[in-house]
């Protein structure tokens, strides 16, 4: 029994990192913009993250840091393509680029030391109900957040009118412009808000998954995260059944790995992608939904004529 | 013209100058409404009419000149300022959000924070007191293009603005649904608002409009009082030299004619819920003949020529049939191998790519049934030879435009539709489907476009015209048939047609009955 709530514990560290950093992707491309930077802003949350917390000995200052840290760094991608109508696809790219160069040069004389890390969440009583004491109360407060966060998010875009008028420009920003809507101001927040999720997740991975700095440490969970997005046809549940199902698979093959199963190494490894683009894409399968919730103006600048 | 600000004038518009590169798309115009009239703006496509309005309502900024709102000097830098001030739009195109609910997009462009599960209820309610009946749950993705325009106009009309700018309203409605219209219109008058009205549609502007400015070439032609101008002295403003009109001779011994295109009980599932299926549909269109088929927007006609053209395939293979061959289980290029050709609605994205030259969209719908004379050896384009064949089509429809080879997006509406028909009639093709001949399209390049489908069927083609705009489909046909939820009526030949008859077929009496409930009405 212990052994399955274990694992189960390591399932949901593995996919909160990805569910955060998609669910703020989810709102910036919701509303019309493509930010392939993800790996880049997330990167640089956990060096922040780590920076902040090994510095003042604080992980609640290092999270801080690190959702400040992402904000920042998108806000750069936000002037790029926003302000001055770079093409979105390009800017993203080098964002990552610049994200992990420069990731990799701040955190020089962070290798090798000894990171703090955020304490789990220890409600006396109830964290040691067995079983889901452990699940439901005794986890890292950063999956706590994940799940709020992507309620919050859920209940943002289709119960508000706030996140109505940000799909509507996803939708058609001349539309939108047309009726007096400020499409680029609201850009900007939500590409800010998804580089301070993108941040937050990357503080996770150096604040509380593996509490030290290690460069390239997010290892491609950024674009992971993006692939979600899409795959869950922009819709937050889909997003973290996708984030799930991807740390279950990941876990499973890891452990199926040091059982020496006797499948190549590498086959185990690709798991994880293919299940969950299989379950995703079978879910996905209603083209009218699909048609609903894909973003018609994603990745396109906006100027509007004068 | 007055030039003192005598504070009746709501709107008043001093030497207004928009400049594109070369181009002087309005080019010092002046324009005054007054309070509670209703002014009408008269051009043809291309006049700067859109630009003009555009910069009434800030999506475009002026050059120079002014604009006086109750006396004050202001500067529209936004649509947003626009609505603030009380001006509000419907735009012919390109203002919703299709993956939205009707209901979304209505909610949108209110302000008054009410809750989003409210705003269904209040814009039924207020579509049927308007008399424009809509679903506000429907997805405008769904919607035909007289439905948009429904909602659109809804929208604006919940924003209580001061001035309302009605961009080709009617266009899609039947003219008992514009009497509807009309009604709001004079209604919304008498309540002291003002309406800037922009149609292509004479009669209509003589009918509710109380005063005109005429457009031509981005200068104001003339001001004038429709009531005291015939239609044909209006058009001559707009064109600036007599329109042609369009002459249709009549036809002989049509009954013993060959049927080129015979539909013979075609039934189609609705492809999304909110789609029309389509209920055992029966036509033949002789050699020789223009039939009409006229409808509301939205009562199954895309449908109906999605499955004729080949969009969309039949289980039933004879249930289309193309000069006697059974054409239903083939695509569209099949289809065009018997001898069809195909317009669609949409210009752009449909029927024309836009980015694309004219010459290369030429072979868009024509590489399989000129393949030897557009394509050589190993499927390499002969960029010569569709060159001159574009010219040869830009010169026969009288396709203006800036460029020799243009993308298509570079031309305007009623050139692009010239261009794109164009393309079919240069092939000769013994059977015709058109939709929406002229949607948007200025009367001279109508005019031009309606005698070239007579032209085609009097050289033995057989032409079948879908269209929302009866005065067109009066005439070009040589027989009407009405669309309704998915069904056809009989062909009423033109001779029996009237408006009134064909609109209440477009209301929903029952096909093949129009007599019947004539009586009785």
């Amino acid at each position: 029994m212990d052994i399955t709530v274990n694992i189960l514990l390591t399932i949901a560290t593995a996919a909160t990192p990805l569910l955060i950093a998609a669910i703020g992707e989810l709102v910036v491309e919701r509303s019309g913009v493509l930010n392939l930077g993800v790996e880049g802003m997330m990167i640089m949350g956990a060096v922040g993250g780590f920076g902040a917390g090994y510095l003042t000995g604080s992980p609640w200052i290092g999270l801080l840091a690190a959702i400040a840290m992402g904000a920042l760094f998108s806000l750069l991608f936000a002037v790029m393509t926003l302000s001055l109508a770079t093409n979105q696809v390009a800017t993203g790219l080098s964002l990552t680029l610049l994200g992990l160069g420069l990731s990799g040069m701040i955190g020089t004389s962070f290798v090798g030391q000894p990171g703090v890390r955020l304490p789990n969440l220890d409600i006396p009583g109830l964290s040691s109900i067995p079983v889901v004491g452990k699940l439901l109360f005794g986890q890292d407060p950063v999956f706590y957040i994940s799940i709020v966060l992507t309620a919050a998010v859920m209940w943002f875009l289709f119960k508000t009118r706030t996140g109505l008028t940000l799909r509507s420009i996803g939708d058609s920003h001349t539309s939108a412009h047309a009726l007096g809507i400020k499409v680029i101001r609201y850009r900007y927040l939500a590409v800010i808000f998804g580089g301070a999720c993108a941040g937050l997740a990357g503080g996770h991975l150096s604040l509380v998954y593996t509490p030290q700095w290690v460069e390239n440490m997010t290892a491609g969970r950024g674009w992971i995260a993006l692939a979600l997005v899409v795959f869950a046809s922009w819709r937050p549940w889909r997003v973290l059944a996708g984030a799930y199902i991807f740390g279950a698979v990941w876990i499973g093959q890891l452990h199926a790995q040091a059982f020496g199963i006797p499948v190549p190494s590498q086959m185990l490894s690709s798991l994880p992608y293919l299940a969950t683009v299989v379950v995703l894409v079978l879910i996905s399968r209603n083209k009218r939904l699909t048609m609903m919730n894909t973003p018609a103006s994603l990745g396109q600048p906006f100027v509007p004529d004068r | 013209m007055s030039a003192n600000h005598d504070g009746a004038n709501l709107l008043e518009v001093r030497g207004l100058t928009k400049i594109f590169g070369t181009l002087t798309a309005c080019d010092h115009i002046d324009l005054n409404i007054a309070k509670g009239e209703i002014h009408a703006l008269l051009g043809e496509n291309g006049a700067g009419k859109s630009t003009l309005v555009k910069m009434l309502f800030g999506s475009l900024e002026p050059n120079s000149g002014e604009i006086f709102w109750n006396g004050q000097a202001v500067r529209i830098t936004s649509p947003g300022a626009a609505k603030k001030l009380g001006i509000g739009m419907v735009f012919q195109h390109f203002s919703l959000f299709e993956a939205l609910t009707a209901a979304e997009n209505i909610a949108l462009s209110l302000d008054d924070g009410s809750p989003i599960s409210s705003i269904a209820a209040k814009a039924r309610a207020l579509s049927y007191s308007y008399g424009l009946p809509l679903d506000p749950d429907s997805l405008v993705g769904d919607l035909s293009v007289g439905e948009r325009q429904r909602i659109e106009i809804i929208r604006c009309l919940l924003q209580t603005p001061q001035l309302i700018i009605l961009d080709e309203p009617t266009s899609v409605l039947t003219p008992q649904e514009a009497d509807k219209l009309f009604e709001t219109l004079e209604r919304l008058r008498s309540e002291g608002k003002s309406i800037l009205y922009i149609s292509h549609r004479l009669e209509e502007v003589k009918r509710i409009c109380d005063r005109a400015t005429v457009l031509r070439h981005g200068k104001v032609v003339g001001h004038c009082n429709p009531r005291e101008e015939t239609a044909a002295s209006l058009a001559r403003m707009m064109v600036g030299n007599e329109v042609q009109a369009v002459v249709r001779a009549p036809v002989d011994g049509i009954e013993t004619a060959q049927p080129l295109l015979e539909i013979r009980g075609l039934t189609r599932k609705p492809a999304t819920p909110f789609s029309i299926p389509l209920k055992n549909i029966s036509l033949n269109v002789r050699a020789g003949e223009v039939i009409g088929i006229a409808g509301v927007a939205g009562n199954g006609q895309g449908e109906f020529f999605e499955s004729v053209s080949g969009e969309v395939l039949q289980q039933d293979a004879a249930s289309v049939r193309i000069r006697g061959k059974d054409a239903g289980g083939l695509t569209i290029t099949g289809r065009r191998l018997l001898g069809a050709a195909f317009v669609p609605e949409e210009r752009l994205g449909h029927g024309a790519a836009p980015r694309m030259k004219l010459s290369e969209n030429l072979l868009l719908s024509r590489h399989a049934t000129d393949g030897k004379a557009f394509v050589g050896a190993g499927g390499m384009v002969k960029s010569g030879a569709i060159y001159a064949a574009s010219q040869r089509i830009i010169e026969a429809m009288d396709v203006r435009k800036s460029a020799p080879d243009p993308e298509a997006a570079a031309l305007s509406g009623g050139n692009l539709q010239k261009f794109i028909v164009g393309r079919e009639l240069d092939r000769r093709p013994s059977v015709m489907v058109v939709n929406q001949p002229t949607w948007g399209v200025d009367a001279g390049a109508a005019a031009h476009i309606r005698q070239a489908l007579i032209e085609l069927s009097r050289s033995g083609s057989a032409v079948l015209v879908i269209s929302q705009d009866l005065d067109e489909l009066f005439e070009i046909s040589d027989a009407i048939a009405v669309m309704h939820n998915g069904e056809l009526s009989k062909p009423m030949p033109i001779a029996e047609a009237t408006f009134e008859k064909v609109g209440l077929l477009m209301g929903g009496a029952e096909p093949g009955h129009a007599e019947h409930t004539l009586e009785t009405a």
